[in-house]
Parts: structure tokens; sequence; C-alpha cells
């Protein structure tokens, strides 16, 4: 038997500032029927396992998992939830496919943050009860200590992140599922509101609404299933320390261990040469910069050259967030590396429209969980299930 | 594929009401003693996965991630899964498919559960698990529902409150012989009965306490199980199962996705006759009727039956098939997760001839844990053997 595991279906809500229309249930519906179809299934008789991402908190609503069933067609079935990242639900259901024991499986993440009332005092809850909470930290706060403490180490300028956002929220624009897309200049950036200096409203991806369903599959079940799979050829993750006061607030270990358990299983050694594209987390501008230099995806120049140089260009030599990335596409919580996933399997299929990458034959996709996490998830996809190169 | 995975080592905290330690604590604690258990350290350990119940009992947001840490999953692949009360158990899954994968060789397995953070008590955490539409203006809460589940339990079978209240009996006294037991106690039927009515059928001692606690397990591939130990204990199968979350729709009097959970377990150790082919169970308990619904859930007896087995000696630690020796929830305590987990080590310890004074003398080769959560809905089901 084969221990190849690939991509055979995918769907996804829009991404949308609110939906008064539809509840979480009907925005997981939606997205599940649409990946079921893609994947040419019946969830009642070819699924074996569903793996479902959320966060209580969030979903305002204790032990949440009592509502995941029903409609992603899952009823009576092995489903359970993971408190995590949707890609950490990909890494769950990929344990669970190389088993042997199961052969189909599906990974649910959604979010509706427009139904949050205080989306910071709830995630000011992530904060450690006893040595952060009494200090009263808005997590934007935090972020804004780290980006000056990276800014400051590395050189990076406050333009080179501005230039992120500008650059994501302009590939926003040819994303149909996208919505936070704009066209920006770095005058904008200017009468931005700061939030916490050097912080900008503008350096912060904005929440939306979404689901996000993957359908994954053995080798035997994928080839049968789908004529163009998309194979995972490999798979990290990482937690670093939860501590905001041991931690190195320049460079995201975890990130970095996440990326090379990923390169190892996917045999690359020159992450830059052998991956086309990258879909990385950019929560917050400086992020994306910072995430790219844990994962060894920079050139010689840096990440600050690589954005001044228009290298990570959706037309560049190595195009970072071509889907526009959570600043624009919009932040999704648990969603967030999902709707990553999502949008590069449309570009591994050809399937990205304007948005197309020519010869796109191999990406990496990288998830955090956000701040005051250090949780960190990569992934590499190939058209061919093995090290394609460029 | 298809590795064989080992449990060879275990470690637990006292169980108690209120505990000084943080949650990270009891999770350093549990963890390291089972690392100790089995002469292994940390850095042996190639992944780390963790269970606990609501996020709302210690008020953080992302309890898994601040948890972290105190689990020993600092610069590991780590990660928490979640089906409610089922999560104790299940995390003995989640370590499996973890080692089965055949890309990880060691995973310590940690529940941790501190209840007591909740102030004045932890119930209240509950009244948010229900369908904000249609059940929270009700303000149910858990012992209420329980009590529907209970009522008709009883009433389906012709059940007498006296032949269920000795599962407490014998689960409390179990639980004299456990070292770490919250609420061990040598009580009659009569104690039982006489206890505060909380909700009809419910009664105090129906019940299980609110308790803190950790308990952590270290799953190994067969390779390195067969260097630690001379006595590994085989995950033969796993199984979970999540019914509707309509669970008003239901029949409340069997739980049938405790009959699924339990099948695909079963099929995975290859047991066809589980009444003959299991020694020792460990159902979940939290109320003294769920250990017999569970039994039945499990397929350890018919419909209806279960009781009765009881009445007749069959589920005492010297019967012929001994349920919760432990003293289960209902007698070591009920850390949420931290029980489920309990549950697995209790079989073990028995199947390596550990327990001590809970010692089962027919010397089990094959034991059953299961657990059981959100809105009456979800069943997890473990299968170890040696």
């Amino acid at each position: 038997m084969s221990d190849r595991v690939a991509i055979i279906g995918i769907g996804a809500t829009q991404f949308r500032s609110i939906s008064p229309d539809l509840s979480y249930k009907e925005l997981m519906f939606e997205a599940a029927v649409k990946a079921y179809e893609d994947a040419g299934i019946n969830p009642r008789k070819d699924v074996d396992t569903f793996v479902t991402c959320a966060e209580d908190y969030i979903e305002g609503t204790s032990i949440f998992d009592e509502y995941v069933p029903d409609q992603i067609g899952a009823a009576l079935k092995p489903v359970h939830t993971i408190g995590g990242d949707g890609l950490h639900g990909l890494a769950t259901a990929f344990l669970q496919i190389r088993t042997g024991r199961f052969e189909v499986a599906v990974i649910e993440a959604h979010c509706k943050p427009s139904n949050m009332l205080t989306p910071d005092g709830i995630e000011a809850c992530g904060q450690d009860p006893i040595y952060n909470r009494p200090l009263e930290l808005n997590t934007h706060f935090i972020a804004g200590l780290e980006m000056n403490r990276f800014c400051y180490e590395t050189g990076i300028t406050y333009d080179h992140c501005a230039k992120v956002v500008i650059k994501n929220r302009k590939n926003a624009l040819n994303n149909p599922i996208a919505g936070r897309a704009a066209k920006l200049t770095l005058d904008d950036f200017k009468y931005a509101d700061g939030i916490a200096c050097p912080l900008t409203d503008l350096d912060v991806a904005q929440p939306v609404d979404g689901a996000v369903v993957i359908v994954i599959a053995s080798e035997a079940k994928a080839q049968a299933l789908k004529k163009n799979p998309i194979w995972i050829t490999g798979i990290g993750w990482c937690n670093g320390t939860p501590s905001l006061e041991s931690r190195d607030w320049v460079r995201p270990e975890y990130v970095t261990k996440a990326a090379e358990m990923a390169y190892q299983m996917a045999k690359i050694t020159d992450p830059r040469k052998e991956i086309c594209f990258a879909e990385i987390d950019d929560r917050y501008s400086y992020k994306e910069l910072q995430h790219m230099m844990a994962l060894k995806l920079c050139c010689e120049c840096g990440a600050g050259q690589c954005i001044e140089r228009g290298i990570t260009d959706i037309r560049g030599e190595f195009p970072v967030n071509p889907s526009g990335g959570a600043l624009g596409m919009g932040y999704l919580y648990e969603a967030t590396g999902l709707a990553r996933l999502y949008c590069a399997v449309e570009q591994l299929r050809g399937d990205a429209g304007k948005n197309q990458i020519k010869n796109a034959k191999t990406a990496l996709i990288q998830a955090w969980r956000g701040l005051p996490t250090t949780s960190a998830v990569v992934t590499i996809l190939s058209v061919s299930g093995g090290n394609d190169g460029k | 594929m298809g590795n064989r995975v080992a449990i060879v080592g275990a470690g637990m905290t006292k169980f108690v009401r209120r505990a000084q330690e943080t949650g990270k604590e009891l999770s350093y604690h549990a963890a390291k003693m089972a690392l100790e258990s089995c002469g292994m350290t940390l850095d042996q350990i190639d992944a780390v996965v963790l269970g606990t119940a609501p996020d709302t009992f210690d008020g953080v947001h992302m309890k898994g991630e601040y948890l972290s840490d105190g689990a020993g999953a600092w610069g590991k692949p780590y990660m928490r899964s979640y089906v409610g009360g089922g999560t104790g158990v299940f995390s003995v899954a989640q370590g499996w498919y973890h080692i089965a994968s055949g890309l990880i060789d060691t995973c310590l397995v940690v529940c941790e559960e501190k209840m007591s953070s909740y102030q004045p008590h932890a119930q209240a955490a509950f009244l948010t698990i229900f369908d904000h539409t249609t059940e929270r203006p009700l303000k149910p809460n858990l012992l209420w529902i329980f009590a529907l589940e209970m009522n008709r339990y009883m009433n389906t079978y012709g059940l007498r409150k006296e032949d269920i209240a000795l599962v407490a009996v014998k689960n409390k006294n179990n639980a004299l012989d456990h070292p770490c037991a919250q609420i061990a106690k040598a009580v009659t039927v009569k104690d039982i009965l006489n206890s505060e009515v909380l909700a009809w059928p419910v009664q105090r001692l129906d019940v299980s306490p609110v308790s803190d606690g950790a308990v952590a397990l270290i799953l190994t591939n067969e390779t390195i199980a067969h260097r630690v130990t001379n006595k590994p204990v085989w995950v033969e199968g796993v199984g979970w199962a999540l019914d509707t979350s309509y669970w008003t729709n239901r029949d409340l009097c069997y739980p049938r996705y405790v009959e699924e959970a339990a099948r695909m377990a079963y099929k995975m150790a290859g047991i066809t006759d589980p009444r003959h082919q299991i020694h020792v169970a460990e159902p979940y308990d939290p109320f003294d009727y769920k250990e017999l619904h569970h039994m039945e859930g499990l397929m350890l007896c018919g419909k209806g039956e279960a009781p009765q087995l009881t009445v007749d000696g069959v589920t005492q630690r010297d019967g012929e098939l001994p349920t919760c020796p432990s003293g289960g929830l209902l007698g070591v305590g009920n850390p949420i997760a931290a029980a489920g987990l309990m549950k697995v080590a209790e079989l073990f310890w028995q199947l390596r001839g550990e327990a001590g004074k809970r010692q089962i003398a027919r010397k089990p080769k094959r034991g059953v844990a299961q657990a059981w959560g959100d809105l009456m809905q979800v069943g997890t089901v473990v299968v170890v053997g040696i």
C-alpha cells in the first residue's frame, strides 16, 4: 500500500464582512456541498472520518463540536474537533489516512466573526490569566510591540510592511471569494489610523465570515475518484512557548521547525528553488516577512528586498500570497489556513483565473494561530506527488 | 502502515475538588510521572497530544495553547483534540493515529481539567452548551437533561432506582483502593436513595463530583515499546462516533453512537463476541445509570440487561466481567478529559498486574474503555490488550 495522500475536493463560501442571511451552519453546508460535488462523493456513504476545527470562545458556544455533524453529512460517523487551525485539521486527517484504516477524510473550518460582539475581549482571554491578563494588553498592542522589535532587529522598514499590504489586497481584487480586496498606495498608510505604533489598522487583516471544506483521500481512492488530485507531499506542525516573556520576538522558531518537518517529508532541500509559490500567514503585515524568513524562502537580499524588488508579486519570481492572503481575503480565525489551502489547490489545478501563476506545480501553505500563540503548521502540495521543482 | 501502537507508561495526579496547582502544573506532574514510569525523558518524545474539555472552565481562550508548555510540548508537534466529555478516551485514539501513521514514533498523551476555577460552581459552564435559539432560552442544565435520559431508561425497561444505585455503591467502594480517589466511600444503597434529590430521578450520590486533575500516557511504536518495557499494553482498537446535534429527536433509552464507536473499535481489534472476549471494562460513569447504559452500548450485554448483571455481582471486581475496577468517575472523580484517560490508565495497570489493591485476580488480558459527551451524543472507545 502507498503512503501517499491527495486532495480530491475543495469547497468554500464567499468571504464576507457580514453575512446576516446565513447562519454558521448554512455557511458550513454550502462549503461542504461544493467540496463533495468537487470530489464526486456522497458524505453519507463515502467518507470514513470527519475533522472539524473550532474554538469555543470564537463560536460563543461551549463544547462547540456538538453542533458540527448534521450540516456536513456526518451524523453518527467518526467526527471529532481539533482546537487548531484548519491546517492542523489537515495534518490530523493526513495522519488518519496514513494509518491505512481510513480512505476518505473531510476537514472543515469556518468562522462567523460578524456575530462576535467583543472580539478584542475574546482574544485577550487567550493570554496567560496570571501573568499577562492583569496588564490588560490588547492583542494588537502585543503585535505592535513585536513589529517594532522585528523591524528594529532586521532593518525591515514600515514601508516594506505597507507594501505587503498593498500587494496582498491588490491580489485579492482578482480573487472572486476574497472579502477585503482594495487598491492601496503608500500614501494611504500616512493617513491610516494608528493601533499600536508602528501598527496601523491597514497592517491588520480584518475579519470575514466564511467556511471551507476539503476532502482528502488515500492514493488508491484519490486515483479512482479524481483525474488530477493534488498531492500532500509534506506536512509539519510545531508549538513554541505560550509565554510572551520568554519567546523570541524576531525569529519564530516554531515556524522553522514545522517547515523542517514538512521539507524533510517532501524531500525539499532548497525550498526557494523547489517551491513555485507560497501562501503564508499574514495576520499582520510584518508577519508575512517574518514568516518568509522563518520558512527560508527569502533570497540573499532578505525579506525586505523581496517585497521592495517585486520578487513576491504575483508576476514576480516567487509569488507570495497570490490569493490575497488574510490581508486581502480577510481573516477567518481557524479557517484561515484552509482558505489559503483552497486557493493554492485552485492555482495548482490551473483554476485561479486572472490570478493564475504559470506552471505552478508546487506550493507551500503556512498557518499561524495568531497572538498570543506560537502554533504553526506548514504543508507542501504538488501536482505530481513527487518533488516537481519549478 | 498499520503499525502497532503500545502504551508503555502512565502517570496520574490526585483528583481533588480544588487543586492548588494551575492547569499547567497539573499537566506537568502527570506528564512527568508518565515519563518516569517507563524511564523515558521528554527528549525522547516526538509529539504531544492534549485533551481538555471546555475553555470556559478555566476562562482561557485557546486553552490548549495555554497548557502546551506544561504538557511538555515546547518545540514539538502538538495538537489538542476535542469531543466534549468523550475527549479523554479519544486522546488515546489521537495518540494512536499519530504513531500508526508511521510518521511519529513516540507520543505523550496528556489530559487535564481544572474545573474549580469556575466560580461558584462548574455546572454553570454548561449553560452555554445548548442551542442558542431553541434551547438556551429554557435555561436547561446537565442534571436536568440527564434526568430525562435516566427516566427514559428506567421507564423503557421498568428499572428500579435501587438496582441502578448498586453501580454507585460498587464504584465508590472500589475507589477506596485507589490512591488518587476524590470521593471514595463505603456507601450502601440506602445512602444513595436518601441523598438529596437534584433533578428526579437523579440524586446527589448518583452523580460524579466536580474535580481537578490530570493523567498522562506514553504511546510508542512496536520497536520502541519492546526497548522500553517487557510489558507493553497494545492499543488493539479505537472507535468514535458523533450523533446528530438534535438530541431531542433521538430515543434516549439507548446510546447508538456508543454502539457505532464500539463496532469500529471491535472490528479493528478483531472482536466478534465482546461479552466473552473482553475481560475488564471501564465504561463511562459520570452518573450511575450511565455505566449501565454504556455497557449495553458496548454490547457487553443485551439492551436493558445491564442492571441485572450488576445485581448478580457479575460486574464486581471479583466477578466475571469487572466494570470500573478503578472506582470510575463516581469514586475516583471526574475532571472531565482526565477522567476519561484515567480509565485507559486503569486498564494499563490492570493488564500489567500493577493495580495494587485494585488488581483483578483473574488476570485480564483485554479491556475496553469508553467515554461519552457532548449533548448525549458522542461515544469514544479504546480496546487494549496484552
